[in-house]
């Protein structure tokens, strides 16, 4: 299929791309990007992107789609339904699946399966240890050769540190990164954040250190074997100053935060609402501050979604007892959309922490629009108003905090590998 | 100031003129426990369930008392003989109990916010009896009354709460409540069980309980709640009650009409020595015996009237 987006403002911070052009799209490849492209031929699909941005198409590093063994929480189907309905064209699921992903017949299986029913690309990250004990490394150069991109124990740290410095060690072999989950278990005895809310609450709290003692052992561990570690869903201002300090003398440090870590403060789980439980915790409002100026200082490269789906039940219960996790694919862009209003990040800072530092970290040739690139783009209008509505979600998952909030900001249009997989319908 | 709340989940969401109005509501109340037929029908044809997933003696006792003397009919669920042990949810509890049509539900929970989600799911009036480490209202209604009544008021009053603040849902409750008067309260314990930013809540923080004491005018004692892990926040009973226990030698330190304040159950010789909570300070059953007067006014301003 041949398709032609006309009169988009093109915004690629790969190329420093930031003005109203024509894209050609041949196939599953971009073929030309220039200005007023005409139609050549018959059986080309234009499409009128006038008023509106095209981008690449954004690139989550960290998504749980449960598949295998949650099927009813979420599928590869519904979970890469919700990716694309949210601008990612990209997604690395986690291995926190049943059986967990360690070892290459779990990964095979899901890069299978997302050939089949995936709508967006679909990377796997491989566990760290076999099935996220934190006991032996996984078979990480099997599951490398069947196609993960990363290793990373999600949902806990790596407790033994001399089993963490091997892991990152051997995963040079392979030249894919660590990325951390940084808890300190004995420390995280809780739910939700330890603050002034838990003081109100009375709801068992995990302290800020919980986090960032991790952050820095696992920095000092990672600088140590000199080997790159990248630190998921940072959510205190003590993390952002460890690697903001830490990066100064280190180059191979990265790391995301999610959109409910600067948009939602700890305030939120005074309702007891379960869909404001999630791990790690909602923050003060100070953490919130000091999220916003790492993204705005380079200290954070990337924002991921941590996409937690689970079904209703395991939320619909005491808060102690229901299970931590937001389902963020289908809010995170536009909710991070608030951050270029706000003047924390301009549109191109803002796309860089979407597309091409998520490509380089993981080593993917997309995030970028060129030719002879993949065509993986998305069409987005930034002053879009639209209702967060969790029961009109693709994803099965409709834990939310956000429903019901006015978001400004709309994915319309999402292309991958040159098929258009997903189209708003006021678009 | 009318009552026009459907549940008391907690004194946070109270305001002074709601607090008042209970107390002096629990004055009209009281006197009914000292006839000679201590029954009035004011909640006849009425429904009160105590749903406890917790132990009580206390609260549960107090409970079904102040209904029955006002003519409510009263069931007690407790989690040993519930469905709970069967695995049946709070939730799916609570809705087979709403189907039965009671008026209210008293509530008591290990986990905060439980009381919180029952009055989501049902329409008769919730009760929080007492939620993890979150509220116990009722039991700061009536050490408030209690208060009032030995004292003659509220305001100035220097009050110190010793023990293991961090996993008290009575002493949560109370600084909220007390917050809304001219109050001066002081925390002690070991720093252990002092959760961080407790002086956020306007409440000073002195570890040392000699200094906490001296010319209070109430003294709040704790126990420690062995069922929240408490025992491991500290090196050892022994050494707890050494540092900790009220002994009578403390109670100088204070004013001299002091009185000494504890929500039940002791620990005997540990954080109170018998001669302390049996002296003359103690107003502990005083406390047990308001309480009644105190849930009598709550279930009558939730369920006694018309709407």
């Amino acid at each position: 299929m041949k398709i032609l987006i006309k009169n988009g403002r093109i915004i690629d911070p790969r190329h420093g791309i930031d003005e109203k052009l024509d894209i050609y799209i041949n196939g599953n490849i971009i073929e030309r990007i220039d200005k007023h492209i005409g139609e050549k031929g018959g059986n080309v699909r234009v499409i009128d992107a006038s008023r509106h941005i095209v981008s690449p198409g954004l690139i989550d590093v960290h998504t749980h789609l449960r598949e295998p063994g949650y099927e009813y929480k979420e599928t590869i189907k519904t979970g890469t339904m919700a990716a694309a309905k949210g601008g990612f064209t990209t997604v690395v699921c986690m291995a926190n699946t049943d059986p967990v992903n360690d070892n290459k017949s779990v990964t095979e299986f899901i890069v299978k399966q997302s050939k089949l029913e995936g709508v967006c690309r679909v990377f796997p990250c491989g566990a760290i240890t076999k099935g996220l004990k934190g006991e032996e490394l996984s078979e990480m150069g099997e599951m490398y050769e069947a196609g993960i991109v990363a290793i990373s124990d999600d949902g806990k740290s790596v407790k033994n540190a001399e089993l963490l410095r091997k892991a990152l060690e051997y995963a040079r072999l392979f030249a894919i990164p660590a990325i951390s989950h940084c808890e300190d278990e004995d420390l995280s005895k809780g739910y939700v954040h330890e603050g002034h809310a838990s003081l109100l609450s009375g709801l068992e709290a995990i302290p800020s250190i919980a986090e960032e003692i991790i952050v820095k052992r696992d920095i000092t561990i990672a600088e140590y074997v000199g080997s790159p570690i990248h630190l998921t869903h940072i959510s205190t201002g003590g993390s952002v100053e460890a690697i903001n300090k830490a990066k100064k003398q280190y180059r191979k440090i990265t790391c995301d935060t999610c959109p409910h870590y600067f948009t939602l403060t700890d305030e939120a789980t005074l309702t007891f609402d379960t869909n404001t439980k999630v791990n790690p915790p909602l923050r003060s409002k100070e953490d919130v501050a000091a999220i916003k100026e790492g993204l705005r200082n380079n200290t954070i490269d990337i924002i991921a979604t941590d996409h937690a789906p689970h079904d209703f039940t395991s939320k619909d219960v005491e808060f102690n007892i229901a299970t931590y996790g937001i389902s963020g694919l289908e809010t995170a862009f536009a909710l991070s959309l608030s951050l270029v209003r706000e003047g924390v990040l301009t549109l191109n800072e803002l796309l860089k922490r979407f597309t091409v530092n998520p490509a380089k970290l993981l080593n993917l040739p997309y995030g970028e629009l060129a030719p002879g690139k993949a065509a993986d783009l998305i069409i987005f209008n930034p002053d879009k108003e639209w209702i967060v509505d969790k029961d009109k979600f693709q994803s099965k998952g409709k834990n939310t905090p956000f429903h019901g909030w006015k978001l400004k900001g709309k994915n319309l249009l999402t292309i991958v590998d040159g098929n258009i997989v997903y189209r708003d319908n006021t678009f | 100031m009318n009552w026009d709340k459907k549940d008391l989940l907690g004194i946070k969401e109270l305001s002074k003129e709601e607090i008042l109005l209970i107390l002096n509501t629990a004055d009209s109340f009281k006197d009914i426990s000292k006839r000679e037929i201590k029954k009035v029908p004011t909640l006849r044809g009425k429904t009160v369930i105590t749903l406890f997933y917790e132990p009580s003696t206390r609260t549960r006792t107090s409970f079904e008392i102040a209904a029955k003397r006002l003519s409510a009919d009263t069931i007690n669920i407790s989690a040993s003989t519930s469905s709970y042990v069967k695995g049946e949810t709070l939730k799916d509890t609570a809705k087979n109990l709403e189907s039965m049509k009671p008026d209210a539900i008293i509530i008591r929970h290990s986990m905060p916010g439980a009381p919180h989600m029952l009055s989501k799911i049902v329409d008769s009036s919730v009760i929080n009896g007492g939620d993890g480490a979150h509220e116990h209202p009722t039991q700061a209604l009536l050490d408030l009354y209690t208060m009032r009544e030995k004292k003659g008021k509220i305001d100035g009053l220097k009050i110190a709460i010793i023990g293991d603040i961090a996993h008290s849902r009575v002493a949560r409750s109370n600084i909220f409540a007390l917050k809304h008067f001219n109050t001066e309260i002081i925390c002690s314990g070991p720093p252990t069980m002092i959760p961080p930013y407790l002086d956020s809540l306007g409440v000073r923080v002195e570890y040392d309980m000699n200094k906490a004491i001296t010319n209070a005018d109430v003294i709040m004692m704790l126990r420690i709640q062995k069922e929240r892990g408490g025992i491991s926040y500290i090196p050892s009973i022994k050494e707890y009650s050494t540092i900790y226990g009220l002994k009578k030698e403390h109670v100088k330190k204070a004013k001299k009409d002091v009185i000494i304040m504890h929500p039940g159950p002791m620990n005997r010789g540990v954080e109170i020595t018998d001669e302390v909570a049996d002296g003359p300070y103690s107003v502990i059953l005083d406390q047990v015996e308001n309480g009644v007067a105190v849930r009598m006014a709550i279930l009558y301003l939730l369920i006694g009237r018309e709407a």
